[in-house]
């Protein structure tokens, strides 16, 4: 076992893992953090999203002893400091962007990734950046219509 | 997964030196390693990681028009930051998905070799030198086979060098569950030839495919091609497509690609 330290939620935190503790794990068992859902496990489906220095990771395919010192960012971390929702969140509600939410905090955390890089996506930029986040439930389109809305945009979408 | 340990390294001779060890296995980005782990399919008993290292990381425009990688820099940050090799930064901007590409390295995909990653195809295609911890080897040295390449046990690619084309372009063609090429191929036009390598088509991995090369360096159009036909010899046939498909598909996108250039 190996102790690593970093700062989750702007809070230090630190634990004993073994070296092929994912990060993933590490912030739902050590931190008991579980809004960072385990969709597939294979870096496939997003649900895990979480930003490790400002960027958007899987972190189910990436090892907590990497993020060692690092600033990380879970869905816990997305509202406002009077436990209101942020921003994206709200959006996500107003637009019915979610069903049985499983992938909603992957989806929120990419959608963050996207709009502090690109504040004002077009319709297609957001489709393509949500490329490594799956949903089975809503088809997308609501999900899209919460992000165009989050980035203060008309939410008139076209279907693809 | 098995139990392992990891080390984190922060120079290249400290990783070097930590790769000696027979059980141990150097980890970039992870995102074919630690998949792999996951299904029990290797069993390091350490893993040395190489995205501590500082040396390895960015990006830098060399002498003679060249564009030179760290081993150990994101395909993001060759996506924004290749601006001076264009069709370099398209190719890594679309490899996986945003995620993805914050954590895999050119170096990890280089020296992973899939016969169906995109990286390979910019590497040959561009003639492109592989710097390591003991030596350069060329590109076309480099490539050995599926999963094969020229690194010896314990050799680590700090860097990668890019001579920059008068015009380059890659077209691939995605399958469509993995992402990964189902076909792709990068044409690049340089003063002394074209070169055109094919990924995602043989059972070899990355190839040149030397009769496109001919043609183009006489005529670079895509009229030049037309009489043309890929071999369906030794393509991979799954699934996802047949050899005889593949090898039509490496016509269809090598002429895009000459196309887009």
């Amino acid at each position: 076992m190996t102790k690593v330290s970093m700062s989750v939620n702007g809070r230090a935190v630190s634990g004993e893992t073994e070296g092929r503790t994912l990060l993933s794990q590490f912030l739902r068992e050590e931190l008991n953090l579980t809004g960072t859902h385990i969709g597939c496990d294979t870096s496939q489906c997003g649900a895990c999203v979480v930003h490790v220095d400002g960027k958007a990771v899987k972190s189910c395919t990436m090892f907590a002893a990497e993020a060692e010192g690092a600033d990380v960012m879970t869905i816990e971390g997305m509202a406002n400091t009077d436990g209101s929702l942020g921003m994206i969140q709200q959006a996500f509600q107003d637009h019915h962007g979610l069903q049985c939410g499983f992938c909603t905090p992957g989806m929120v955390m990419s959608a963050a990734d996207l709009l502090k890089n690109n504040p004002k996506p077009t319709e297609t930029e957001v489709r393509a950046y949500l490329e490594g986040n799956i949903c089975r439930c809503t088809g997308y389109h609501n999900i899209v219509k919460a992000i165009m809305a989050a980035s203060g945009q008309d939410v008139t979408i076209a279907a693809e | 997964m098995y139990a392992f340990d990891i080390e984190r390294p922060s120079s290249v001779s400290e990783a070097v030196e930590a790769l000696k060890n027979e059980e141990a296995q150097a980890l970039s980005g992870g995102q074919t390693l630690i998949p792999t782990l996951k299904q029990r399919l290797a069993a390091p008993e350490k893993l040395i990681s190489l995205t501590g290292i500082s040396d390895m990381k960015g990006i830098c425009e060399g002498a003679g028009g060249s564009v030179c990688i760290g081993g150990a820099t994101t395909h993001g940050e060759v996506a924004e930051g290749a601006s001076a090799y264009p069709a370099l930064a398209e190719l890594a901007s679309h490899i996986g998905d945003p995620a993805v590409r914050n954590r895999g390295t050119i170096g990890g995909s280089l020296a992973n070799n899939d016969p169906s990653a995109c990286y390979p195809a910019a590497a040959l295609g561009s003639g492109a030198l592989i710097v390591t911890n003991t030596r350069e080897i060329a590109a076309d040295d480099y490539f050995e086979g599926m999963f094969s390449t020229a690194l010896d046990e314990g050799e680590i690619i700090t860097e990668v060098r890019f001579p920059v084309p008068e015009c380059a372009n890659y077209q691939k063609f995605v399958q469509p569950a993995s992402r990964f090429a189902l076909v792709a191929v990068f044409v690049a036009k340089y003063a002394d030839g074209v070169r055109v390598a094919v990924t995602g088509a043989s059972e070899d991995g990355v190839f040149r495919w030397t009769d496109a090369e001919q043609a183009l360096n006489a005529d670079f159009s895509v009229d030049a091609l037309e009489n043309l036909k890929c071999s369906e010899e030794g393509m991979i046939e799954d699934m996802h497509g047949s050899a005889a498909y593949r090898a039509h598909l490496v016509k269809v996108m090598t002429k895009r690609s000459v196309g887009a250039c």
